[in-house]
């Protein structure tokens, strides 16, 4: 009569009522002294410069991009697998096809660079780029030591 | 086991009158509220361990009674209770520049989906709260409500740190789901079945003439599955070498920062719940769960609560053991391994296996 998943209920709303009784607990035990000091938004004891509403990087909705056509492979993988034994061959080449499908969509993101968490504007070594090199920065002996590991982009063919 | 309960109930006199529902109701909260002490125990277990192992690797004693009064207890075995108790005196601060409606929710959704995921989680023969047909589908898919949660804690808390802390942390967690999922396919593949105790049953018996049935054995690819497997697990729990989402030394707590007091004593009670998920589904699917490494040999159910706490916590061992032997990764490095590497060879690793079964039959 009753699913299993009437118990996931029942468990959820036990687990809401365990974590808010020690909330509710903490607020009788402990003190509250509230000074606008304490109030303030934390960045390293400085006062805080502007708000959170910051540039953010673009490859954050990239990932999210990829992991959604992936995760959706997934879920269909799911009650493939289930079947796989009784299927065979038949499921098995089935699926390598849409897998395959697939593969060349992870193949095209992987060579557009979709997959580096670093997207070079310029994809240098490869194409038309090719002559393009990325040669330690030239420089002088006392700086070297010190550790400058910057690096700068020649041209080779008019240097 | 709500079943078991509800059957229980009706050979007691005063219960046999009830309304149907209200015994269930009461089957489950009994059963709920000995699991959720399990989560806090575990908590608390695992922190000690964790200073304790911390400790001996860096070669230190770790905490431990001083002196008269023994102030926490001998060996420091108090150390834990009394940082609960400091938690629960401790002052609830908000910020006042935060959204409070989701800086109070965030807490909740985190642990109560690392709390429901319990139910499907088999501990021996017997112990499984309730034996989904859909087992493996349901513990992968709730474990992934903690991300909202995360989120919700970060955006709320209205500072940078917690925000970079709560992106960098949902990257990373629905990145590693991939290959975490399709090494978990190669499983289910051999086993034709979603419930956890058919898959702990299919890893009856012997295989290669000595070795254990267990899937980690079964073939190449599905013992190429394991690593991949608890490495995106360990990946999933935020834990170093993948805690850039709580790195100390750039974003103080990451989405946490802003917490404090028992608020922030439900995040650290989540992190550790998954982080016992984690062990838990790894033994459970490719160690054998509850099956005695010697089929037939030390087998009842009592051996069979043994069994998978030593499997589950020589995990957790390995999870503590890792965070003092690598460093952490930096970002793209974290990306490239999920989406160079582990994505493709869970691929490959899933072609093997429908090869190798194809072969085989």
């Amino acid at each position: 009569m009753y699913t299993n998943f009437g118990t996931v209920f029942i468990f959820v709303i036990i687990g809401i009522i365990l974590v808010a009784f020690p909330l509710l607990l903490q607020r009788i035990l402990a003190p509250s002294r509230k000074t606008p000091d304490k109030l303030t938004t934390y960045e390293c004891g400085e006062d805080a410069v502007g708000g959170a509403w910051i540039q953010f990087n673009i490859r954050f909705y990239v990932v999210a991009l990829i992991f959604i056509i992936f995760d959706v492979e997934v879920i269909l993988l799911f009650p493939w697998a289930v079947v796989y034994k009784e299927l065979g061959l038949f499921a098995f080449v089935e699926m390598m096809i849409f897998l395959a499908i697939l593969s060349v969509g992870l193949i095209y993101i992987w060579r557009k660079g979709d997959l580096d968490w670093v997207k070079y504007s310029v994809p240098y070594g490869r194409g038309r780029y090719k002559k393009l090199k990325i040669v330690p920065k030239q420089v002088p002996a006392v700086v070297a030591e010190i550790g400058d590991r910057g690096s700068t982009i020649v041209d080779v063919t008019t240097s | 086991m709500v079943d078991l309960l509800l059957q229980k109930f009706s050979e007691v006199s005063f219960l046999s009158g009830m309304p149907s529902a209200l015994l269930f109701v009461l089957a489950a909260t009994l059963i709920a509220l000995p699991l959720f002490m399990f989560v806090a125990v575990n908590a608390l277990v695992a922190v000690y361990a964790e200073r304790k192992i911390s400790a001996f690797m860096q070669d230190r004693l770790g905490p431990m009674g001083q002196g008269v009064g023994l102030h926490a207890g001998k060996w420091g075995l108090l150390q834990t209770v009394a940082d609960a108790i400091k938690l629960l005196i401790k002052e609830d601060i908000i910020p006042a520049l935060a959204d409070r409606k989701l800086f109070i929710l965030a807490p909740f959704i985190l642990f109560v989906g690392a709390f429901i995921v319990f139910v499907g989680i088999p501990f021996n023969q017997h112990i499984l709260v309730a034996d989904f047909n859909i087992g493996v589908f349901y513990i992968i898919a709730m474990s992934s409500i903690g991300v909202i949660g995360i989120i919700m804690a970060g955006y709320s808390s209205n500072n940078k740190w917690s925000l970079y802390g709560a992106m960098r942390s949902a990257a990373q967690i629905i990145s590693y789901e991939i290959p975490l999922a399709l090494s978990l396919i190669t499983v289910i593949m051999l086993v034709g079945s979603l419930k956890m105790q058919d898959i702990i049953i299919a890893q009856h018996g012997l295989i290669w003439g000595i070795l254990p049935n267990w899937f980690i054995f079964n073939n190449p690819f599905t013992f190429i599955a394991f690593f991949i497997f608890f490495i995106s697990g360990v990946a999933e729990v935020n834990r170093t070498p993948f805690d850039l989402p709580e790195a100390e030394s750039e974003l103080v707590a990451g989405f946490h920062t802003e917490y404090s007091g028992m608020r922030w004593a439900f995040f650290f009670l989540a992190e550790y719940a998954n982080m016992f998920i984690v062990a838990a589904m790894t033994s459970i699917i490719f160690l054998g769960g509850w099956q005695s490494p010697i089929p037939g040999f030390l087998n009842g159910p009592g051996w069979g609560l043994f069994w998978f706490f030593s499997k589950a916590g020589f995990l957790i061992f390995v999870m503590m053991w890792f965070r003092w032997t690598f460093p952490r990764l930096r970002t793209d490095q974290l990306m490239q391994m999920c989406w160079k590497y582990f994505l493709p060879f869970s691929l490959i690793n899933l072609l093997g296996v429908g090869l190798w079964d194809l072969w085989l039959n």
